[in-house]
C-alpha cells in the first residue's frame, strides 16, 4: 500500500467516524454556511460539532502549515481527503473570508507574529473577517479611497467610511485599506491594516439590495483604533497586497460560474416539450441554451487547464481577471436563462409555492457577479494593458 | 519540440506569402510538391498513424499542434485532404489490405487520398444520393460530389455512395476506395476564395473490384461519423492557429497605428473589445485541446467534443477575422495586406465539415435537447 492509498484509508475511516450525519448534505443556501466567528449563526447545532473536530486535526484549512493550526497536507493529501468528503457529501466544515482571502496575503505578506496571531482562531472558525475595501468614491478607482489612518504613536487612529463591507455586521475583525500617507501618489500612500470591530469607533449598518437580502454594510469608522503591530507588510505597501488579495477573490467570485449539475437543456424540454426529432420546441431559445452551454463547457476546460499550469509553476497572474470576466458574464446568462425557462413560477417573490423565489432572488443576486471585485469593465482594461501590452491613453 | 519546428519550417517553406505566389501564379496544385515531401520525410504526414503502418504513432495531439502551427501560416500542402481526413477516413472504414497499401504511402508523402463526400452546397453527410450498384463481382458507381480536397494530386478517392436506403438515411452507405484513373471518373477545378485546390468530381457509370468497398456494404454510417467527428477536431486545431495569428497580427496593428495623435490601441472602446476576444481565444485553445486528449484516449463522448471544438472555433475564428479586417480599417479590405487571407481561410475552413450551425445544432441533440 503507498502513502497515499494509506493516508485514503485513514481518512475515510475517520471521517466516517467524525463526520455528523447532518453534516453529509450539501448546503442549501449562502445562510447555511458556517462561517465561524464570535457570535456564529448556525441552522444546524452539529456545525459547530463538525467544524471544532475538523479543525483539531487542521483540516478545516488542510493546505496551511500545521502551526499556523492548519493540516499540512500536500497537494496530493488535500486531493484525497476532498474526494474522500465528497464520497460522503460530506460539506466543509468552515468557508470564510479569512480562509479564502485574508489567511493568503498573511501567508504571503504578513511577520511571523501576526501569522501566530491571527492565522489559528481562522482555522478554528472562532475569528470570522470582513473585507474594507471600497468606499463610496472609491469603487473602479479603488486606489483614490480617502480613509484615513492617522498615526498617534502607539497606534493608529482610523477615520472614514467603507462601502460593500460583506458581513461587517457578523464580522469580529476587519482587514481594511486606509491612506496612511497623504502627500504620496494615490498607490503609494495606502496601507494594509487590522483592527477589531468590536469597538466604539466601528458601526456597521446593512444595505439592502434588490435581491432582499443584505449581505453587504456601509461600514463608518470614527476614530477607531488599529494596534501597531497589525500593520501588515510596510507602511504604503497596501496596494500591492491588495491586488495580490483581489487575485483570490476573483477565482473565488469566477467560480460562481462553473458549470450546473443538470443541463439547462434538459430542464428546457421538461418544462416546454420537445419536437418528433428531440430538439427544444422554441428554436430561439435552443440556440441560446447550446450557446451557453457550449462557453460553459470551454470555460469549465479552462478553469482544468490553467489549474494544471498552475500546478505546474506558471502563476496565473493577470490572467485571474480572463476567469472573473467570463465565469461572471457566464453566471448571469444562466441565471437569465433560469428565468425564461421558469416563466411566472420564476418571477414569483415570497411563499413556498415559490420556493421564497430562490429563482428571481439568485437571478437579481448574479447582477452583482460582474461588479462586485472589480467590474467586468476593469477587468477587460487589466487583460488589454497588463496581458495585451496596449498602450495607455 | 515539434510546435517550434513545425512552426520554423511553416514559416520559412510554407508561408503566407507562399501560399500569395501560388496564387497569382494559378498553380495547378496550389501547394508545393517539393515542400510536402520534405514534410512527410520529417514525419508529419505520418504523426496519427500507428506504427505498424509506416506511421510515428503520436496520436492526434501531435497532429493537432502541426495543424495548429498550419492554420497560423496558411500552410499550403495536403495536410488536411491526405492525413487528416484521408489516412483517418482508410483507419475508420477500411479493411486489413487497404490499410497495408494506402496508409505507408500516405505516411511516407508517396501518395496522396482525399475524401469525396458532400453534394449539395451545405454539409449534411447523410443526403447522400450517389448510388453504388452490385455487377458481377465489383461495383458500378453514380453522382457527382463537390467540396473534394486536393483533388487534382489526389491519387484516390474515398467515395461514399448509397448502396441502399432512402435518401438521407445513414443506414445504406457504403464507403469504396476509387482510383483517380478510373473510367468514367472526372474532375472540375473548383477553387474556393482561400486559394486551396479544390474540385467537384463526376461518377459515371465508374467500376470498381470488389475489393474497392471500404467494411461492410450499406453499413459505413458509424466509421464515417467518427471519421468527421476527428476531422471536425483537427479543423478546429486549425482553426486556432489561424484565430490566433489574426488576433496577434492585430494587436500589433492595434500598437502602432497612430490617429488623433495617439495609438488606436489605447482606446478603451478597441481595448475591450481586444480583451473580450482574447478570452474567448483561451476558452478555444482549452476545447481543442479537451477533444484532442479525449480522442487519443479514445473517450466515449468524442462526438459531444467535436461538435463543441467545431462550433466554438467556428465562432471565435469568425470573431476573429473579422475584428481583424474592421481594426485594421482601410487597409484591412486590400489584396496587399495579409488579414484578408485570414478572413478567406477562415470562412472555408468553418464550412469544412460543418458550420457553427450545424455544429452547435448536433452539440444540442447529443446533449438532449
Amino acid at each position: 500500500m503507498t502513502e497515499t492509498e494509506a493516508f485514503r484509508r485513514d481518512t475515510r475511516a475517520w471521517l466516517a467516524a467524525n463526520c455528523p450525519e447532518s453534516m453529509r448534505r450539501p448546503v442549501h443556501s449562502f445562510e447555511d454556511i458556517y462561517a465561524g466567528g464570535r457570535k456564529p449563526e448556525i441552522e444546524h447545532p452539529e456545525q459547530l460539532l463538525w467544524c471544532e473536530r475538523m479543525a483539531e486535526r487542521g483540516w478545516t484549512v488542510p493546505h496551511w502549515p500545521r502551526e499556523y493550526g492548519g493540516g499540512g497536507l500536500d497537494s496530493e493529501q488535500v486531493k484525497v481527503l476532498r474526494e474522500e468528503m465528497a464520497r460522503i457529501n460530506a460539506r466543509r466544515p468552515l468557508e470564510s473570508f479569512g480562509i479564502s482571502m485574508l489567511g493568503p496575503a498573511l501567508i504571503e505578506f504578513g511577520n511571523e507574529e501576526q501569522k501566530r496571531e491571527h492565522l489559528p482562531p481562522i482555522c478554528r472558525g472562532e475569528i470570522r473577517w470582513c473585507q474594507g475595501y471600497s468606499e463610496p468614491d472609491a469603487g473602479s478607482d479603488l486606489a483614490s479611497l480617502r480613509t484615513r489612518a492617522e498615526d498617534m504613536g502607539d497606534y493608529y487612529a482610523i477615520n472614514g467610511q467603507k462601502v460593500w463591507t460583506s458581513y461587517a455586521d457578523k464580522a469580529d475583525w476587519i482587514f481594511c485599506l486606509v491612506r496612511t500617507d497623504s502627500s504620496a501618489s494615490k498607490h503609494e500612500g495606502i496601507s494594509f491594516m487590522l483592527f477589531d470591530m468590536d469597538q466604539p469607533g466601528v458601526t456597521a449598518r446593512p444595505i439592502r439590495l434588490i435581491s432582499g437580502s443584505s449581505p453587504f454594510c456601509e461600514t463608518f469608522f470614527d476614530n477607531a483604533r488599529a494596534e501597531k503591530r497589525n500593520l501588515v507588510g510596510a507602511a504604503g505597501q497596501g496596494w500591492t497586497i491588495a491586488k495580490y488579495l483581489l487575485t483570490h477573490e476573483r477565482e473565488m467570485i469566477s467560480g460562481f460560474g462553473r458549470a450546473p449539475d443538470k443541463s439547462l437543456g434538459e430542464s428546457a424540454i421538461e418544462k416546454m416539450g420537445a419536437d418528433r426529432e428531440g430538439r427544444l420546441r422554441n428554436g430561439i431559445l435552443r440556440h441560446e441554451i447550446a450557446r451557453y452551454q457550449l462557453d460553459a463547457l470551454a470555460f469549465a476546460a479552462t478553469m482544468g487547464r490553467v489549474g494544471d499550469e498552475v500546478k505546474a509553476g506558471q502563476g496565473l497572474g493577470p490572467a485571474s481577471s480572463i476567469f472573473k470576466y467570463y465565469g461572471t458574464e457566464l453566471n448571469k446568462r444562466r441565471n437569465e436563462l433560469n428565468l425564461s425557462l421558469g416563466g411566472e413560477a420564476a418571477l414569483g417573490w415570497s411563499g413556498a409555492e415559490y420556493d421564497e423565489g430562490s429563482v428571481v432572488r439568485a437571478f437579481l443576486r448574479s447582477k452583482g457577479n460582474s461588479i462586485e471585485g472589480g467590474t467586468s469593465e476593469v477587468q477587460l482594461n487589466i487583460v488589454a494593458k497588463r496581458v495585451l501590452g496596449l498602450p495607455d491613453a | 519540440m515539434l510546435r517550434d519546428a513545425a512552426a520554423g519550417f511553416l514559416a520559412e517553406k510554407a508561408s503566407l506569402a507562399q501560399l500569395r505566389r501560388l496564387r497569382d501564379g494559378a498553380d495547378e496544385l496550389a501547394f508545393e510538391p517539393s515542400v510536402w515531401a520534405e514534410m512527410a520525410a520529417m514525419g508529419w504526414a505520418g504523426i496519427a498513424i500507428p506504427e505498424a503502418y509506416g506511421g510515428l504513432g503520436y496520436g492526434f495531439t501531435g497532429l493537432g499542434v502541426v495543424l495548429e502551427q498550419a492554420g497560423r501560416h496558411l500552410s499550403a500542402s495536403p495536410l488536411e485532404a491526405s492525413v487528416l481526413i484521408g489516412a483517418t477516413a482508410i483507419q475508420q472504414l477500411g479493411s486489413e489490405a487497404q490499410k497495408e497499401t494506402w496508409l505507408p504511402a500516405i505516411a511516407s508523402g508517396e501518395r496522396q487520398i482525399t475524401l469525396a463526400l458532400q453534394e449539395s452546397a451545405l454539409f449534411d453527410p447523410p443526403a447522400v444520393a450517389a448510388s453504388a450498384a452490385r455487377q458481377g463481382e465489383g461495383w458500378v458507381l453514380h453522382g457527382a460530389k463537390r467540396m473534394v480536397l486536393d483533388a487534382r494530386s489526389a491519387d484516390a478517392f474515398v467515395v461514399i455512395a448509397r448502396s441502399a436506403g432512402d435518401a438521407g438515411a445513414a443506414p445504406g452507405l457504403s464507403a469504396f476506395l476509387v482510383p483517380a484513373a478510373s473510367a468514367g471518373l472526372s474532375l472540375r477545378r473548383c477553387d474556393m476564395v482561400d486559394s486551396r485546390q479544390c474540385g467537384a468530381l463526376s461518377l459515371d457509370g465508374v467500376r470498381v473490384a470488389a475489393d474497392a468497398l471500404m467494411g461492410e456494404a450499406g453499413a459505413a454510417w458509424s466509421a464515417l461519423e467518427r471519421t468527421l467527428d476527428i476531422a471536425a477536431i483537427g479543423l478546429a486545431a486549425e482553426l486556432l492557429g489561424l484565430s490566433l495569428e489574426v488576433f496577434e497580427r492585430t494587436l500589433g496593428y492595434l500598437r502602432e497605428r497612430r490617429q488623433f495623435g495617439r495609438p488606436i490601441g489605447s482606446f478603451q472602446g478597441l481595448q475591450h473589445r481586444a480583451a473580450a476576444l482574447f478570452a474567448e481565444l483561451e476558452l478555444a485553445r482549452s476545447i481543442v485541446l479537451k477533444a484532442l486528449h479525449a480522442l487519443d484516449a479514445e473517450a466515449e463522448d468524442l462526438s459531444l467534443l467535436a461538435s463543441a471544438a467545431k462550433a466554438k472555433l467556428c465562432e471565435v475564428a469568425r470573431i476573429a477575422s473579422d475584428e481583424g479586417v474592421q481594426m485594421h480599417g482601410g487597409v484591412g479590405m486590400t489584396d496587399e495586406y495579409d488579414i484578408g487571407f485570414f478572413l478567406k481561410r477562415a470562412r472555408v475552413l468553418q464550412h469544412l465539415m460543418g458550420d457553427y450551425y450545424y455544429h452547435l445544432d448536433r452539440f444540442a441533440r447529443l446533449g438532449g435537447y
